[in-house]
């Protein structure tokens, strides 16, 4: 489920699961993007309605409007109410061993949902995807699968709720009958449509969709969920993922099954700015969780695009560019003291505080963080990975 | 103690592969070496153990004219430009359990060097017998490259044969070929002590603190923060440091926190900061406790009838 950000300057904005591009090399248009892939903008009162189900604050992206889009959220809502419960899915595409915050976010986001729910949670690293689009060898994508699960469970997920598997483990049986289902209901046409295939494009690529759409469905894993066919699916995802979705959400009624709701996230921007490219070759694009406190400290001061005025005097009269300045669009992800957040924006936007100031509560946070993960990374042991993902039923999935 | 030569000479006996063996007065390089050993017996072989900056250990063997360019090997591994460097002499004691000029194949089968990456040059396999110090440099012996390969998988390890002079491109869409070679476990080297005996090998593994800010081994008087004692490992395997560990922290944010004011705001403050850090530590306990237990559910033995 890995996303390849392109930019280029192009006419139309560009959003599909292998490249992301804004117009005109600028922004990325996030309301054009709800009209064109027709989900539904995820407003306040759906976040009150999380507060009060929950019992507790909402999770900081979904105040700073991180996660921004869904689909069915709020009939997945209506249904917990009820006394229905739902299962979460995500997932990773395990292209490379170096992790950046910004692949955290999804994982950081669906900890919390599981916390706060109380609710299973399935996760699938597609090592097959990554072994045929980046050309990988088997063992080496299975590799990568299993260490980007080390950080995966550094994230905090709780083993009695949480299934991890790999594709190249786990295809077969009761997923693979699902996986026919669903592929006999998608005509060549409609894949190239939406996924854009051509006739060059080899015939892996072509039979991976229904791979990715399936573990929306219970019945793909009999050994957690017996008998209960009718349960809901939650994936929270970036937004980027839709297309696969669309389509499962298309498949589901001809199946008898319930289509899968979203939640869906922004993109992360790149140090450089959000028409900078977040790429795996560019160590400085990006604060990576095996950074120490000194790279940090040296990429955010030195590569992390400021909103900041040229000079102190003309900082002071007009005040930081919010619209463009990084620090604290990462802070506006990162730093869960909305009061603070408040005073940040607008000291900093009305010149009182320097880009300096900002860049060091930023580092200070972005360290803390990182520094955490590292220390629950360490703990993961081969044995809890296995654990994770032994084909094992979850008896308290629910409680 | 580590393997003698000795006892590894008689382990090849046992697993009967044939060898022949010279004796010499201790060389410390390949052309001494030379010297004693005429090629006709088999090729010789240079010996290189390498560390990289996250204390992975590696043995490169190679035929003496192979070239080995460590920024391109470095690059294979994943490690970037300049990600590995020769190892320094206490790695070469400790782990390996050899002297100087002694790096061998065979230190392979101490336990303190379980996590060294073994790589060899895949032009061994041409020779008919290659040359190599059974863990002493005043001995070596000859033998075939399915010698080896016995002797390495007797000991549990796939024998690893490498193009030692290829030198692929290494970017975006072509992954470094060698990163599978890397082990997945670094080694932390015990603190120097004047005694020359090696600790038990588990410790040199079990050790995995991490280098947080001040290593410093010595307890601080009335000081809070005890990292370096508890290794994450332990703290989530153990009920005692686990609540030291919260503890520790708790009293770190009472004292930087307290400023004489009222104690219900204090222990709101708190709550408030501590309760996401402590439910992740607890999860974490959680994990390790049911992992051990599935792992513990394999072992089982039936009960008896």
């Amino acid at each position: 489920m890995e996303t390849d950000k392109t930019v280029e300057t192009a006419s139309e904005q560009v959003v599909n699961p292998w490249e992301v591009s804004a117009k005109d090399g600028g922004k990325i248009d996030y309301d054009k993007l709800i009209d064109q892939f027709g989900c539904q903008r995820l407003d306040q009162s759906l976040i009150d309605r999380v507060q009060r189900l929950t019992s507790r604050q909402p999770h900081v992206f979904l105040r700073r409007g991180v996660f921004f889009a869904h689909r069915d959220f709020n009939e997945v809502l209506d249904a917990y109410e009820r006394g229905d419960k739902f299962y979460l899915y995500t997932g990773r595409g395990p292209s490379s061993e170096a992790l950046h915050l910004g692949h955290l976010i999804p994982f950081m986001f669906t900890k919390y949902l599981q916390e706060a729910f109380k609710v299973p949670l399935v996760i699938q690293l597609t090592d097959d995807e990554k072994c045929m689009w980046k050309n990988l060898s088997v063992e080496e994508s299975q590799r990568l699968a299993r260490e980007n699960a080390k950080d995966i469970i550094a994230c905090g997920f709780d083993v009695t709720k949480t299934f991890i598997f790999s594709d190249f483990d786990y295809v077969g049986g009761a997923f693979y009958k699902n996986m026919v289902k669903v592929a006999k209901c998608v005509t060549l046409n409609k894949a190239m449509g939406i996924f854009g295939f051509s006739g060059e494009d080899h015939i892996g690529k072509l039979s991976f969709p229904p791979v990715q759409a399936v573990p929306s469905f219970p019945s793909s894993f009999p050994h957690l969920f017996p008998g209960k066919d009718k349960l809901r699916c939650l994936i929270p995802c970036a937004i980027d993922q839709d297309p696969y979705f669309r389509m499962t959400r298309d498949v589901a009624p001809r199946l008898g099954y319930s289509k899968p709701a979203l939640i869906e996230s922004s993109f992360f921007p790149a140090l450089q700015g959000e028409n900078g490219k977040m790429s795996a070759s560019d160590p400085n694009s990006a604060i990576y969780v095996t950074d120490t406190a000194k790279d940090i400290k040296n990429k955010i001061n030195r590569y992390a695009f400021s909103g900041g005025q040229d000079s102190i005097e003309k900082h002071r009269e007009i005040g930081a560019n919010l619209e463009v300045d990084i620090p604290v669009k990462y802070l506006s992800f990162f730093l869960e003291d909305d009061t603070e957040l408040e005073h940040i924006k607008k000291e900093y936007g009305e010149g009182r505080m320097l880009t300096g100031e900002v860049k060091k509560r930023l580092t200070e946070v972005l360290t803390e963080m990182v520094e955490r993960h590292r220390m629950a990374r360490a703990a993961v042991t081969d044995e809890m990975v296995d654990a994770f993902m032994a084909v094992r039923p979850l008896p308290s999935m629910f409680e | 103690m580590g393997f003698t030569k000795d006892e590894l000479l008689a382990r090849l006996q046992e697993l009967e592969i044939d060898y022949s063996k010279y004796e010499h007065p201790p060389v410390l390089t390949v052309d001494e070496q030379a010297k004693y050993v005429s090629s006709s017996e088999g090729a010789l072989s240079k010996n290189l153990f390498f560390k990289d900056k996250k204390h992975r250990y590696y043995i490169i063997s190679a035929m003496v004219d192979t070239k080995v360019d460590i920024k391109v090997l470095s690059q294979r591994l994943g490690l970037g430009k300049g990600g590995i460097r020769m190892a320094p002499e206490e790695a070469l004691s400790e782990l390996l359990q050899v002297s100087l000029g002694c790096v061998t194949p065979f230190a392979v089968v101490n336990e303190s060097s379980r996590d060294v990456s073994l790589l060899l040059d895949h032009k061994f396999k041409n020779q008919t017998r290659c040359i190599f110090h059974p863990l002493s440099n005043d001995v070596s012996i000859s033998l075939t490259t399915s010698g080896l390969d016995k002797f390495l998988q007797s000991i549990g390890r796939e024998p690893v044969y490498v193009d030692l002079e290829a030198n692929p491109v290494v970017g975006k869409d072509q992954p470094p070929d060698l990163a599978v070679y890397v082990p997945s476990n670094s080694v932390e080297l015990p603190n120097k002590t004047p005694s020359a005996q090696a600790p038990p090998p588990k410790n040199v593994s079990a050790e995995k603190t991490k280098p947080v800010a001040s290593a410093k081994p010595s307890k601080p008087a009335g000081n809070v923060k005890s990292v370096v004692e508890n290794s994450p490992l332990t703290v989530f395997k153990n009920p005692e440091k686990f609540v030291e560990e919260i503890l520790d922290k708790t009293s770190t944010l009472l004292l930087s926190e307290a400023k004489g004011e009222n104690v219900e705001a204090l222990v709101e403050t708190l709550r408030k900061r501590l309760a996401s850090e402590f439910t992740h530590l607890a999860v974490m306990y959680k994990n390790t406790a049911y992992s051990e237990g599935l792992y513990a559910g394999t072992q089982c033995q039936p009960k008896r009838p």
